[in-house]
């Protein structure tokens, strides 16, 4: 690839996307106070929790939605708000944990929504855009519903499509919140694949999950939070212990070694299981 | 170069022609040589008649009295249809876009009642001013609107609180303008009334102009708000995601769709139902996602241009054309309800 006109900036590919004594909460309530977490640059970084830890609030501060009422999120060395907004989506693309698609967009036009970062009024780059959205649907297999609008599609293509969206946007960063919720178990894994793959090509995923199975199984990099605090980080094989899942998670497991991965796999006690035998 | 790009780049596949492409084409065109027609018809209808050759010929000037007739009557009467109905078929389509809700236009909102309380503040309390009627309906629009939207903004502003909110300041505006009116002297009341009752037939060039070149301005600008408006539709978090400042955006889109309103109210009164049907016909026709800007402009110009004739020529007696909206958009409203009743049967 030749260097493209609006592309890249020098530093995008050492994001260093972390957040610095961060206070994080919604009007006046706290969720996180003097939060310090780091996202290694290159990782498939996985952040898990009970409900209410804060995973979302966390992910919801380094997408930039939600600005943090002291400390920072920084990103490529100065504070994310420093950037003007649309320097910023340049970097840090976002699969949103709810969109709407307006009826009748077709799957091209929702991907090609993608692209806005990119334009200003007086220029826009149609060629660029055009392969951009182009990499995107083939990327994750949504080419042939190209012209097809958006409320025809199950929830797995649906689900596709957003994830096409947000590749439009060109980011060395992609933050996924809770990305395979009300998909079926095959379409989980299908678009977890997928995350790894796109990981696998350069980028830097950060993803709030809720299987803890499937965080063990595709991060790189796994980030526990309980009470609005960092509990654990590490890699999965060294973070995923029985005893983490009991402490933050109340459960009751056993840890093994996945026969298919290698990666830790957890096996929940049941409390029904004493009394059947 | 190191970007991530999202394969080893194999080549890129081949897509199908855009769907609907023909009929983003053909329905605009369609509307435009309807609009063309039915311009013309206007023009040659009334107590002179003319041919539309006639009408055609009178174009160049030199037709002596039907040039009067089609240039200084009856140009300024069917420009304004068209250009007030465009502009209110725009102004519908950013509310309901902007609110995400097919009612959010803002008749309903409320920007016309604000607009006649400018109007009414402006005869019975302030004539000694003497500032003209437009610029009272303006500042009355662009103020109910500002308020509006400061009692609507909890961390931002979210469609339906606005229009619940535009929905009790109209109520509150309307026991305003009643009020004023009570107490205000009966040729001023009646001047008053007629004002709010919508009607063309007292437009001529003087006053037209001026709001058209404030029109093509706020056209232009709509321009502007088109691809933010876009982000928005899908979702704050997603839109915000694109490097979309969520306030300003929604801010100017609320302007501008003011200014859209209360423009054609300055001049020709509150005209219901203009901008909350056209919308939702233009849709129809083309398809599409989201609301279609242009195609709600040219279905706004249809709309008023054939609520006028009717107004004009249709009925035994002339009614203001506010009144015919009224009517034919009160219609529209129940066939939909109905409709939308049938379906969920």
């Amino acid at each position: 690839m030749t260097a493209p006109d609006r592309g890249p900036e020098p530093g995008h590919d050492h994001p260093g996307l972390a957040a610095r004594r961060a206070t994080l909460g919604y009007d006046r309530r706290v969720i996180s106070r003097d939060l310090d977490v780091e996202v290694p640059d290159g990782s498939f970084t996985v952040i898990i929790g009970p409900n209410g830890c804060g995973k979302s609030t966390l992910l919801r501060a380094f997408s930039r939605l939600l600005s943090p009422s002291t400390g920072q999120i920084v990103l490529e060395g100065r504070s994310i708000h420093e950037f003007r907004a649309k320097d910023a989506a340049r970097r840090i693309g976002l699969l949103p944990q709810s969109s709407s698609a307006p009826d009748g967009i077709t799957v091209r036009e929702l991907v090609e929504r993608g692209r806005y970062p990119y334009q200003t009024l007086l220029r826009q780059n149609r060629q660029r855009d055009e392969e951009a959205v182009l990499r995107a649907m083939a990327a994750t297999a949504v080419t042939q519903y190209a012209e097809r609008p958006v409320d025809e599609l199950s929830g797995g293509q649906r689900q596709r499509v957003w994830v096409a969206m947000a590749l439009a946007q060109e980011t060395p960063t992609l933050l996924l919140d809770e990305p395979t919720t009300y998909l079926d178990i095959a379409h989980q894994i299908e678009l977890l694949d997928l995350f790894a793959r796109l990981h696998r090509e350069g980028r830097t995923m950060v993803a709030v999950l809720h299987d803890l199975n499937h965080a063990a199984r595709f991060a790189t990099h796994l980030i526990v939070m309980k009470d609005g605090a960092v509990v654990a980080e590490g890699p999965p094989a060294e973070v995923m212990t029985a005893a983490m899942v009991d402490e933050v998670f109340g459960l009751a497991a056993i840890v093994i070694d996945d026969p298919l991965t290698h990666t830790p796999l957890v096996v929940p006690h049941s409390h029904a299981h004493g009394t059947l035998d | 170069m190191s970007t991530p790009t999202t394969s080893p780049a194999p080549a890129l596949p081949h897509l199908p022609p855009r769907a609907n492409r023909r009929r983003r084409v053909v329905v605009p065109v369609a509307t435009g040589v309807a609009l063309l027609a039915l311009a013309v018809l206007a023009l040659g209808l009334g107590d002179y008649p003319l041919t539309p050759v006639e009408v055609v010929s009178a174009f160049s000037g030199q037709d002596g009295f039907a040039s009067t007739v089609v240039l200084e009557w009856r140009l300024p009467r069917v420009l304004a249809a068209l250009a007030f109905g465009a502009a209110l078929g725009v102004s519908g389509a950013l509310f309901q876009s902007l609110t995400q809700n097919p009612l959010g236009s803002p008749d309903i909102i409320g920007f016309s009642s604000g607009s006649f309380t400018g109007v009414l503040i402006g005869m019975t309390l302030l004539p000694a001013l003497a500032v003209p009627q437009t610029v009272w309906a303006l500042a009355g629009g662009l103020l109910t609107a500002l308020v509006v939207y400061a009692l609507a903004y909890r961390r931002g502003v979210q469609g339906l609180r606005l229009i619940v909110t535009g929905i009790a300041v109209t109520a509150m505006l309307q026991a305003l303008n009643v009020w004023m009116l009570l107490r205000a002297q009966e040729e001023v009341a009646m001047s008053a009334s007629a004002w709010a009752a919508g009607s063309l037939n007292l437009v001529d060039w003087d006053q037209l102009l001026p709001s058209l070149i404030l029109l093509v301005v706020a056209g232009a600008a709509v321009r502007l708000v088109v691809s933010p408006l876009r982000q928005l539709e899908l979702g704050d978090d997603a839109a915000a995601g694109h490097g979309l400042r969520l306030e300003p955006a929604r801010l100017g889109v609320l302007v501008l769709g003011v200014a859209l309103t209360a423009l054609p109210t300055a001049v020709a009164g509150p005209i219901a139902f203009v901008s909350l049907a056209s919308p939702h016909l233009a849709k129809r026709l083309v398809g599409g996602a989201g609301l279609p800007l242009v195609q709600s402009a040219l279905m706004g110009a249809l709309v008023l241009l054939s609520a006028d004739l009717i107004a004009q020529h249709a009925l035994p007696t002339a009614l203001p054309v506010g009144i015919v909206t009224v009517v034919l958009g009160g219609s529209y409203l129940v066939v939909l309800l109905l409709r939308g009743a049938g379906q969920r049967r």
